[in-house]
């Protein structure tokens, strides 16, 4: 049985709904790990959740990357068949630990954004978004204030051309555009991989659109797809 | 002891939401020369020890580590 672990740090908001999420509406196993807990090996899947960790003080992530949990979750990172999902200031913590390349700078509003966005999946075959029917616009929230992705041409290029570009902010239709684009984000990312493909950092929330009552069901897709990978392979 | 001021700021090329909203803020108050705002973070440590000569690769150290992202941000300072 496929288990997930879920990361608290100290400002972890959105833990208990990542937990919702894959333990009640999916069914999986799955806990909270604890940031002074290093004993993370037993997991399939490792969720850092969104919310502000230590206050998000410096910048978003900056210090959460030195928790306890977070030595581990690189050599987790390192192993075949183990895979970890960043959301929102999960996303940002990745960034900073250096598993993810980029950075987040402030929105272009300068404004706290909270709000239903479209996105669109670059890559069918990935680890996060092999189940998402080709074509498919995911509709699925954000809340966040540093959600810019920034990364420099040659880092850009790249994760284009590898195919790493998980997801892109788009119109309803499917288009990426600067109209469709909230925070100003470059190439409209709100989300990549690693080079290795296991580790994913996305800005919108997969755990807040997973019934139909939140408005979305889309979310499901991206823990249905690991689950779906990890079984396959 | 001695006191260090660290400047961190974004490096050329990396947009500045907030010092462009300064510099528009700017414009409307009628201040016409200023060309550009550049929004930057402003640190104060003080060490136990006095500045000896393993300070500055110390401070370049946490500089690296923690107080700047060099994805985006580039740091000087000054030890006093």
């Amino acid at each position: 049985m496929i288990k997930f672990g879920v990361i608290t740090f100290p400002g972890s908001n959105c833990d208990k709904d990542c937990l919702w999420a894959v333990k009640d509406v999916l069914g999986h196993k799955a806990d909270f790990i604890w940031h002074e807990d290093g004993k993370i090996m037993k997991y399939d899947v490792i969720i850092i959740a969104g919310g502000f960790s230590y206050g998000d003080y410096l910048r978003a992530g900056s210090i959460a990357r030195f928790a306890p949990v977070m030595e581990g979750i690189q050599g987790f990172a390192a192993k075949k068949n183990k895979y970890i999902i960043g959301i929102c200031n999960g996303f940002q913590i990745l960034l900073e630990a250096g598993l993810l390349p980029g950075a987040m700078l402030t929105n272009s509003s300068l404004k706290f954004i909270c709000k239903y966005v479209n996105l669109t999946a670059e890559n069918g075959t990935s680890p996060f978004t092999n189940m998402i029917p080709k074509g498919r616009v995911l509709r699925m929230p954000i809340a966040h204030q540093e959600g810019n992705y920034f990364c420099d041409d040659k880092a850009l290029n790249s994760l284009i051309k590898s195919g790493r570009v998980a997801f892109r902010y788009s119109s309803p239709s499917g288009k990426p555009s600067a109209e469709s684009n909230p925070n100003g984000a470059l190439y409209n990312i709100a989300g990549i991989t690693n080079k290795a493909g296991n580790v994913l950092g996305m800005m919108p929330h997969p755990e807040r659109s997973m019934i139909k009552e939140l408005g979305s069901e889309d979310g499901r897709l991206i823990f249905e797809s690991v689950v779906n990978y990890i079984k396959k392979s | 002891m001695a006191k260090v001021k660290v400047y961190v700021t974004f490096k050329d090329g990396v947009l500045d939401p907030q010092g462009k909203t300064v510099k528009n803020a700017l414009d409307k108050m009628g201040y016409k020369n200023i060309e550009e705002v550049r929004i930057g973070k402003f640190i104060e440590l003080e060490t136990k020890n006095g500045a000896g000569p393993s300070l500055k690769k110390e401070i370049d150290e946490i500089c690296d580590k923690l107080l700047a992202n060099p994805n985006i941000e580039q740091y000087r300072f000054e030890i006093e």
